[in-house]
């Protein structure tokens, strides 16, 4: 099918752009007649949100990038240097690294209402593998970032965490100097995490994100009583009976969600800036010193579940390699959920109530792997994060066969109020 | 587009051909990028060996010597720390240090070349701390009469006795690691370098 420039047939200024880039088809075809179903909630919001968190990522990023220093003995004062003598220099250091925290706490709801409503269901599976993907990106990001200021956390969680991919076995110990592109976490280290966090990585996550939202709007959105829009058409005009534009309907709602998230957002970054401890940790308020270790590494909190399921694994053969494949297997698997969820039904208001306490034991477990991982592995904590990182795993395995005996509520012909 | 007049299998050659001769060149541009990832030739240069004169180091003293850029430790052991070696053997993990953390000629209880001289990498095998040589046998905190002096690892509580090898029932795996290492004089050691096995006059 060949394109058509200009198919709206607009005129004067526009026309002229028109017939020469797709502005007005663009704009019709993402928001003005992209129809979403009329339902959404509350849980949204948390799309729209993570866009505005990526802006406030590259906006502040960009200023921070112009006065910090990629260099192992100048990083850690000229993040100080941000700090005191850079005027406002403060805030955007705390609007990025607060935004960091809120990048992954939008996205966590976001993935939870993929989970809750059945978003990752047929036809939305590249949608969901397209957000996985995004997923792993933020968290290399994430993590390069992390390292830059230099301090004993940044210094010791880089050696902790490059240190895993030395447990592969035959190739570790070289994979590890080639990481590190010295024989310990050094300045190569921290001019290449810079360069992966200041361009690579936000190149394929913009990247990413472009893509996602192609493969949304190329099938549509599901909402919260998981049923197809599109199934029930105004004969005349071919538009869902129960879909509304997305501008100016959703675009208005989902200022009313910026609202409120900034609302949160502007009072830890002006009244809690270093979001006790969780936005900015204590430790990395010292230079990095490769002769002494803090008394306890921790990752940020939005590892925690992960860094928790690896602590959680034994060792087996004087090898910390299991560790290392369960951590991974516990973000890859998630690859697989569109496949693993076989219910004929994709809410889970229409999913019996084996379905609904499986959820609820999965996020349980999820926000205790979260908290256990910070803290120090005593012999309970431990034992918890084992039944933990059993409950998270058994949780995607066992959904095929929730789906074969569960009997399901019938879904509505069209969305409910 | 007619197909017509086509030589199928000519056209087939020549697209494996072109891809093939593509996928190589694509291997070969790639190499520069990732071989430049590793380390440079200064960082090499930095890794170089560090040489140590030992000859002020005092009977149950510590030296800690920076070598590519972690700490590594020289301890001169009494006959009494020395003799605690054979005593811990039941509760170690691996006394014999069956596993490869230290170059060949390192053998036996004492780990090192000479028995007294204990040269070995200050780094915990469990997640890259530093431990601290405790050398103070009965510490309460450490398990009062069954400690006979070891190294402690401050992060997750690892122990190690006074050749760092590993206690069984801790987080470390591994005994501690010794680098390679060799007696340049009786009292001057190059670490980074193994001991030259052939000296004609030796």
């Amino acid at each position: 099918m060949a394109i058509v420039p200009n198919p709206h047939k607009t005129t004067g200024f526009l026309g002229w752009i028109d017939d020469r880039f797709p502005l007005t088809k663009l704009w019709k075809d993402h928001l003005t007649e992209y129809y979403a179903p009329k339902n959404f909630n509350f849980w949204y919001f948390f799309g729209s949100l993570a866009l505005l968190v990526l802006v406030n990522q590259l906006l502040t990023g960009i200023w921070l990038a112009m006065h910090y220093k990629p260099d192992a003995t100048q990083a850690f004062d000229s993040i100080e240097y941000i700090m005191r003598d850079v005027p406002w220099g403060d805030l955007l250091r705390y609007l990025h690294a607060t935004g960091a925290s809120a990048f992954f706490i939008v996205v966590y709801l976001h993935m939870y209402r993929g989970l809750l409503y059945g978003s990752h269901r047929k036809p939305r599976e590249l949608v969901w593998i397209l957000g996985v993907l995004i997923f792993l990106t933020l968290m290399a990001e994430a993590f390069c970032g992390y390292v830059l200021p230099w301090g004993q956390m940044s210094y010791w969680g880089a050696q902790v965490i490059i240190s895993l991919f030395g447990t592969i076995p035959w190739v570790g110990p070289d994979l590890v100097t080639w990481i590190q592109g010295d024989f310990v976490p050094a300045d190569a280290t921290l001019n290449r995490m810079f360069a992966l966090h200041v361009v690579a990585l936000p190149l394929v996550l913009v990247g990413l994100v472009v893509a996602h939202l192609m493969a949304l709007h190329e099938v549509g959105s599901n909402n919260p009583d998981g049923v197809e829009i599109k199934k029930h058409k105004d004969p005349k005009t071919g538009i869902p009976l129960d879909g509304v534009p997305f501008h100016p309907y959703y675009t208005v709602k989902d200022l009313v969600g910026v609202g409120g998230f900034l609302f949160i957002f502007a009072a830890i970054v002006f009244f809690a800036p270093d979001g006790g401890g969780y936005v900015l940790e204590k430790p990395n308020f010292m230079p990095a010193d490769p002769m002494v270790t803090p008394e306890l590494i921790t990752p940020a909190w939005y590892f925690g579940a992960f860094y928790a399921m690896l602590r959680a694994t034994p060792s087996l053969f004087g090898s910390a390699l299991p560790g290392v494949v369960v951590m991974f297997a516990a973000v890859l698997i998630l690859f697989f959920l569109p496949w693993l969820d076989r219910s004929p039904v994709k809410s889970i208001r229409y999913k019996g109530w084996v379905s609904r306490v499986a959820l609820g034991v999965f996020s349980v477990s999820f926000l205790m792997l979260s908290y256990l991982g910070m803290q120090h592995p005593t012999a309970l904590y431990t034992l918890l994060a084992r039944i933990g990182t059993f409950v998270y795993f058994t949780y995607f395995f066992s959904l095929p066969f929730i789906a074969r005996f569960e009997k399901t509520r019938p879904e509505p012909a069209r969305v409910t109020e | 587009m007619s197909k017509e007049g086509v030589d199928a299998g000519r056209r087939r050659f020549l697209t494996l051909t072109t891809s093939a001769v593509g996928a190589v060149g694509a291997g070969v541009t790639a190499w520069p990028f990732l071989a430049s990832l590793s380390p440079s030739e200064k960082a090499k240069a930095l890794g170089a060996p560090v040489s140590v004169d030992i000859g002020q180091l005092e009977a149950g003293q510590m030296a800690i010597v920076p070598w590519r850029g972690r700490p590594v430790w020289i301890v001169r052991r009494t006959p009494e720390m020395l003799d605690t070696l054979g005593k811990v053997r039941s509760q170690l993990l691996d006394p014999d240090s069956r596993k490869p953390q230290q170059p060949d000629y390192i053998q036996g209880d004492a780990r090192s070349i000479k028995p007294e001289i204990l040269v070995m990498m200050g780094v915990c095998t469990h997640l890259g701390c530093s431990p601290k040589l405790r050398s103070d046998a009965g510490a309460e905190d450490l398990g009062g009469g069954a400690w006979l002096g070891g190294f402690f690892c401050p992060c997750h509580g690892s122990k190690f006795d006074l050749s760092g090898r590993v206690f069984a029932g801790v987080p470390a795996p591994l005994n501690i690691k010794v680098p390679p290492h060799r007696y340049e004089t009786d009292t001057r050691i190059v670490i980074g370098e193994d001991p030259v096995e052939t000296k004609g006059t030796a």
